[in-house]
C-alpha cells in the first residue's frame, strides 16, 4: 500500500511530482480522507493481506506521528498486516527531529528512507533542497566517488542511487536549457555509473535493481514487490516515493533525459474483486489535494482515471520493471501472467533476445529471463526489440 | 533607359558612359528616368512608340497568335495572354494550339489596361487576353501558337526564359504523394513561368524533379508557395548533373550501344578501367563586378574549380570576368555567394559550353563496412574529401547511438577517406523506476518499439527511415 503525503515546505528545483507547498495544512482532514480512502480501496481490491507499506509524497516526515499511525490502524482493520511487514517513511533531513523519529516508530514506522541529493551545501542550495552539506556541481568522477564514499560511511544497508533527471517544467530544466548551467557528458555519468557500482558491491552491497543495492538482505520489499508487478494500491493525491525511496543516502550525478511533463496522481495495479472486476487495472488518483478530498468524502475514494490492463499490456509492464532487478523475471512470475506462453516460448526462439544474448547483454535459463551485469545498464536500448518480440507473438 | 536616377548614389554620367562602351548606344539617346518621382515615364511611352517598329502583320493573314503568359482562374478556367501576328479573332471563332492540337472555342477577347477589357475583337499587332474554355494548365503553353480550325499555320518560334541560377532537386516526402506533387507543380508553374523543371529520380528518395530558379529568394518563395497554397511539404536537395563518360571497354560499348553514355545514376557510374575518359558539363560564365570585390570573386571562382578566361575592366570602376565553370559548382549556391560578397553588386550570366574532361570518382558512404547505397555520390577528385567529410558529419547526426560503435566512413574504391565515429551507447536507462506510474515510461517504451519496426538495418547498424533525408537535404543558408 502507498499512502501519499503530498506536502512540503520546499519545492526542489529538479522536482516534478505532484506536491504542494502549502502555509497550513489541515492535517485532521487529509489524515481522514487517507483512512476513508485506504479502507475503501481495500475492500475494492479484496485483498487480504498488505505485504508492505509506503509513506511518499511530498515529505511524509511532516505529516505528525499521529496522522501516519491513524493510517495504520485504518490498514490494519481493512485487511490483514503482519507485525513484521515493511513500513517506510519519506523523510527529509531536516524535518526529523529524534523525539519525532520516535513517534513515528511508535506509531509503526520499521524504516525510515532518507533523501539526501548531494552531500554538499553549494549543491544543495543550486538544487533547491533545504537541507546542507558540500562539494561543487559540475561533478568529476573523483568528486562523485569522495561523496559516495562519505555516504557510505553514513548509510545504513540500503543504498538508492538516482541520477538526477532533468524533467520538463521544472526550475533545474529551465536553467539547464538556458545555459545557466552545464549538461555534464554522456560518458561521464557512465563513468559515474561504473564506480558507483563497482565501489558498492565491493563494500558488500548486492546490486539488486538498476538503482538500488542492499547489503545483509536489506532489500526493499516494498519496491521489489512493485518490480516483480505485484498488486499494489495507491492512496491519496500526488506520485508516492519522491527522490531517495530506499533509506539511507543517496547520491545523484546528472543526466539529461528530458521526458514531457507529467501530471500523475498516487497510482495502483490490482485486479477490483470488490465490484466483480477480473481483470489487473491501471489506476490514478486525483492529482489536486482539494479535490481529492471532496471525492473521497463523498464517494470513498478519488479515483480519476482506470484502465484495464490488457494481457499484453500486463506482459509488457511484467517485462519491463521485471527486467531492472537482478533476478529478473523468473519462469514462475512469468507464468503467472502469461499461462499458455512460457518465457521461452516467446523468447528462447530465433529472434531480438536471441540476438541480444549472443552479444552478452541478456540471458534466458533455468531462473528465467534477466540481464546480465553490462546488459542493465543499457536496458532501455534491449526493452525496445525484447516489446516488438513479445507482440508478435 | 537609366533608371532609379533618384537614388543618392545614382550615378547617371557614369552609367551612360559604361552603356556606350559596352553596347555602342550613343549618349543621347538614353532616357534617365525615376520610376518612383515621375521623372520622365513619359519620355519612355514615346521612345518606345518611336524605337520600336510596329508589328510587320497583316489582318487579312490566318489567325496567329502567340500565347506568351497565361492565369488560372478558378471560376473562368485559363486565361491566355496572346499577341497576335496575324488575323483577328472573337468570341465564338473556332481555335487550335499548335502543341496540343486541341480545338477550342473562343468564350471571350480583350486588352490589358492593365486590367482584363473585354472587346469584341482582336486584331493582328495587338495584344490581349482570351478565354477559351481551357481547364487543365496544360493546355495554354507559353511560346505556343493558336490559329484558327481549318487554317493551319506555321507555328511561331516560342521564346527563350529567363535563365535559372539556382538548382534543387525537389522530392515529396513520400512517394504517395508523387501525383499530388506533380500537379501541384504544374499549377504553380503555370502562374510562374521562370521556373524550369525536368523529371529527375534519387535511389534514396524515389521519383522527383530538378528545378531552376532565379536565385534563392525565388526558390524560397517558392517552397512556401507549395506549402501554403498546395499544402506540400517537400525535400529540397542539392541537384544532380549529367555526367558522362567515353568508354573504353568494348563490352561496355556493345552493352549500351554507344561510345559515349551519360551517367544519371551513381550506381551507373562505370569504373575506371573501362573509361577513356570522364566528362563534366560546364558553362562559361560572365561576372560584372565593381573592381573591389575582384579579389574576393575570384578566390570563390578558384574555390570553384573555375579557369579564368577573360577578364578586362569596362571602366574605371566596374570589371567582366569570364570563368568557364563545371555546372555542378554553380547550381547549388554560387549565385547567392557571389551577390553576398560583392554586396549584391556584381551580376552573373551563363551560358552552356559542353563538355569537359574531369577526374571523377564515385565516393561510398559506408556503415560499419557496409555501403549504403543511396548515398553514393560522383564527386570531382579534387571535391572528395571535403564532400565525404560532410556526408559522414551529416551521417551520424541522423543515425541514433546503438549498443555497439558505429563507424561512418566515406570511401573511394578501397581507400577511406574520411570517418566519423558514433560511439555505443554505455549506459541507456531510466533511474528512478519504482513506485512511479510506469504507465507514462510504457507509452515511450512501446513508441521507440514501433520505431525500431520501421528502421532499415543496413548491416547491423539500425537507420532510421529519414535518416537519409536528413543527409541529401539542402543545407539551410545562415
Amino acid at each position: 500500500l502507498c499512502p501519499q503525503w503530498p506536502y512540503c515546505r520546499k519545492r526542489c528545483s529538479y522536482c516534478n511530482f505532484n506536491k504542494y507547498v502549502v502555509p497550513a495544512v489541515d492535517e485532521a482532514a487529509v489524515g481522514a480522507c487517507l483512512v476513508r480512502e485506504a479502507r475503501t480501496l481495500i475492500r475494492l481490491s479484496q485483498v487480504h493481506s498488505i505485504t508492505s507499506v509506503f509513506f511518499g509524497g511530498g515529505t511524509p516526515s511532516l505529516a505528525s506521528p499521529r496522522t501516519i499511525a491513524a493510517v495504520l490502524e485504518a490498514i490494519a482493520g481493512a485487511a490483514h498486516l503482519p507485525a513484521g511487514a515493511e513500513v517506510t517513511l519519506e523523510a527529509n533531513p531536516s524535518s526529523t527531529g529524534t523525539s519525532r523519529l520516535a513517534g513515528f516508530r511508535a506509531a509503526g514506522v520499521n524504516r525510515l528512507s532518507v533523501g539526501v541529493q548531494s552531500l554538499d551545501d553549494a549543491e544543495l542550495r543550486l538544487l533547491g533542497r533545504e537541507h546542507t552539506a558540500a562539494e561543487a556541481r559540475g561533478a568529476s568522477r573523483g568528486a562523485w566517488a569522495r561523496g559516495l564514499e562519505a555516504a557510505l560511511g553514513l548509510c545504513d544497508d540500503h543504498i538508492s542511487l538516482y541520477q538526477l533527471t532533468l524533467e520538463r517544467g521544472t526550475a533545474l530544466a529551465a536553467q539547464v536549457s538556458g545555459g545557466t548551467l552545464p549538461k555534464p557528458p554522456q560518458d561521464l555519468l557512465a563513468d559515474m555509473y561504473e564506480t558507483a557500482r563497482a565501489m558498492l558491491v565491493a563494500a558488500g552491497f548486492r546490486h539488486y535493481e538498476i538503482s538500488n543495492f542492499a547489503r545483509k538482505g536489506a532489500l526493499s520489499t516494498h519496491n521489489l514487490s512493485y518490480w516483480r508487478a505485484e498488486q499494489y494500491i495507491g492512496v491519496g493525491p500526488g506520485k508516492p516515493g519522491c527522490q531517495g525511496a530506499g533509506g539511507g543516502g543517496c547520491a545523484r550525478p546528472q543526466d539529461s533525459i528530458v521526458l514531457p511533463p507529467v501530471i500523475a496522481g498516487a497510482h495502483g495495479r490490482f485486479v477490483p474483486r470488490g465490484e466483480g472486476g477480473c481483470s489487473r487495472e491501471a489506476r490514478v488518483q486525483t492529482l489536486e489535494p482539494n479535490a481529492w478530498m471532496r471525492e473521497v468524502q463523498s464517494q470513498g475514494h478519488g479515483t480519476r482515471r482506470r484502465a484495464v490492463l490488457s494481457p499484453l499490456e500486463q506482459l509488457e509492464e511484467v517485462l519491463a520493471l521485471g527486467l531492472r532487478t537482478d533476478e529478473g523475471i523468473t519462469h514462475e512470475r512469468w507464468g503467472h501472467f502469461s499461462p499458455y506462453l512460457s518465457l521461452e516460448a516467446v523468447f528462447g526462439v530465433p529472434g531480438e533476445a536471441k540476438v541480444l544474448q549472443e552479444q552478452g547483454w541478456l540471458l534466458l535459463d533455468g531462473s528465467g529471463l534477466r540481464c546480465t551485469w553490462v546488459g542493465l545498464a543499457l536496458l532501455d536500448s534491449l526493452l525496445p526489440d525484447l516489446l516488438c518480440q513479445l507482440q508478435r507473438r | 533607359i537609366v533608371f532609379q536616377i533618384d537614388l543618392k548614389n545614382a550615378d547617371p554620367e557614369r552609367v551612360e558612359k559604361q552603356i556606350e562602351k559596352l553596347f555602342d548606344i550613343p549618349i543621347c539617346e538614353c532616357v534617365r528616368i525615376s520610376a518612383k518621382q515621375g521623372t520622365n515615364v513619359e519620355k519612355v511611352l514615346q521612345k518606345v512608340i518611336e524605337k520600336i517598329p510596329p508589328p510587320q502583320c497583316n489582318t487579312a493573314d490566318p489567325l496567329k497568335a502567340l500565347v506568351f503568359d497565361s492565369t488560372f482562374d478558378h471560376y473562368r478556367g485559363v486565361i491566355a495572354n496572346i499577341a497576335l501576328f496575324g488575323g483577328e479573332i472573337q468570341k465564338g471563332h473556332k481555335i487550335v494550339s499548335a502543341h496540343t492540337k486541341k480545338r477550342y472555342e473562343v468564350n471571350e477577347v480583350g486588352i490589358l489596361t492593365p486590367n482584363e477589357q473585354p472587346t469584341h475583337k482582336l486584331y493582328a499587332g495587338q495584344v490581349g487576353y482570351l478565354i477559351a474554355g481551357m481547364k487543365e494548365v496544360t493546355e495554354a503553353q507559353i511560346g505556343d501558337t493558336l490559329f484558327l480550325y481549318k487554317q493551319p499555320v506555321e507555328p511561331l518560334p516560342g521564346f527563350k526564359s529567363a535563365k535559372p541560377m539556382v538548382f534543387a532537386g525537389m522530392y515529396p516526402v513520400d512517394q504517395t504523394e508523387y501525383n499530388n506533387l506533380k500537379s501541384a507543380l504544374e499549377r504553380l508553374t503555370l502562374n510562374d513561368s521562370s521556373v524550369t523543371v525536368h523529371r529527375d529520380s534519387s535511389l534514396a528518395l524515389g521519383a522527383g524533379w530538378r528545378l531552376g530558379f532565379l536565385g534563392l529568394l525565388h526558390m524560397e518563395v517558392f517552397n512556401q508557395r507549395l506549402e501554403q497554397e498546395y499544402n506540400m511539404s517537400v525535400i529540397l536537395t542539392a541537384p544532380t548533373v549529367p555526367y558522362k563518360a567515353t568508354l573504353s571497354s568494348a563490352k561496355l560499348i556493345k552493352e549500351y550501344g554507344k561510345t559515349e553514355i551519360t551517367i544519371i545514376n551513381p550506381a551507373q557510374f562505370p569504373d575506371k578501367l573501362s573509361v577513356s575518359e570522364y566528362l563534366e558539363p560546364t558553362v562559361l560564365g560572365t561576372i560584372v563586378t565593381p573592381h573591389e570585390y575582384i579579389g574576393k570573386i575570384i578566390a570563390l571562382c578558384q574555390d570553384r574549380r573555375a579557369v579564368q578566361k577573360d577578364m578586362l575592366y569596362i571602366d574605371e570602376q566596374r570589371v567582366m570576368l569570364k570563368y568557364l565553370f563545371p555546372l555542378n559548382e554553380i547550381v547549388v549556391d554560387f549565385y547567392d555567394a557571389l551577390k553576398s560578397l560583392s554586396s549584391g553588386y556584381a551580376s552573373f550570366d551563363y551560358e552552356d559550353a559542353g563538355y569537359q574532361a574531369a577526374d571523377l570518382i564515385k565516393m561510398d558512404i559506408l556503415l560499419n563496412g557496409n555501403p549504403v547505397e543511396e548515398l553514393a555520390t560522383i564527386v570531382h577528385n579534387d571535391k572528395a574529401y571535403a564532400t565525404g567529410k560532410f556526408l559522414c558529419e551529416r551521417l551520424k547526426d541522423a543515425i541514433p547511438r546503438q549498443l555497439f560503435e558505429i563507424a561512418i566512413q566515406a570511401a573511394i574504391g578501397k581507400k577511406i577517406i574520411a570517418r566519423e565515429t558514433l560511439k555505443a551507447y554505455r549506459k541507456n536507462v531510466v533511474a528512478k523506476c519504482y513506485g512511479g506510474d510506469i504507465t507514462r515510461r510504457m507509452k515511450l517504451l512501446k513508441r521507440q518499439a514501433e520505431g525500431k519496426k520501421l528502421m532499415r538495418k543496413i548491416g547491423n547498424v539500425e537507420v532510421p527511415r529519414d535518416a537519409f533525408i536528413h543527409v541529401l537535404k539542402r543545407q539551410n543558408d545562415n
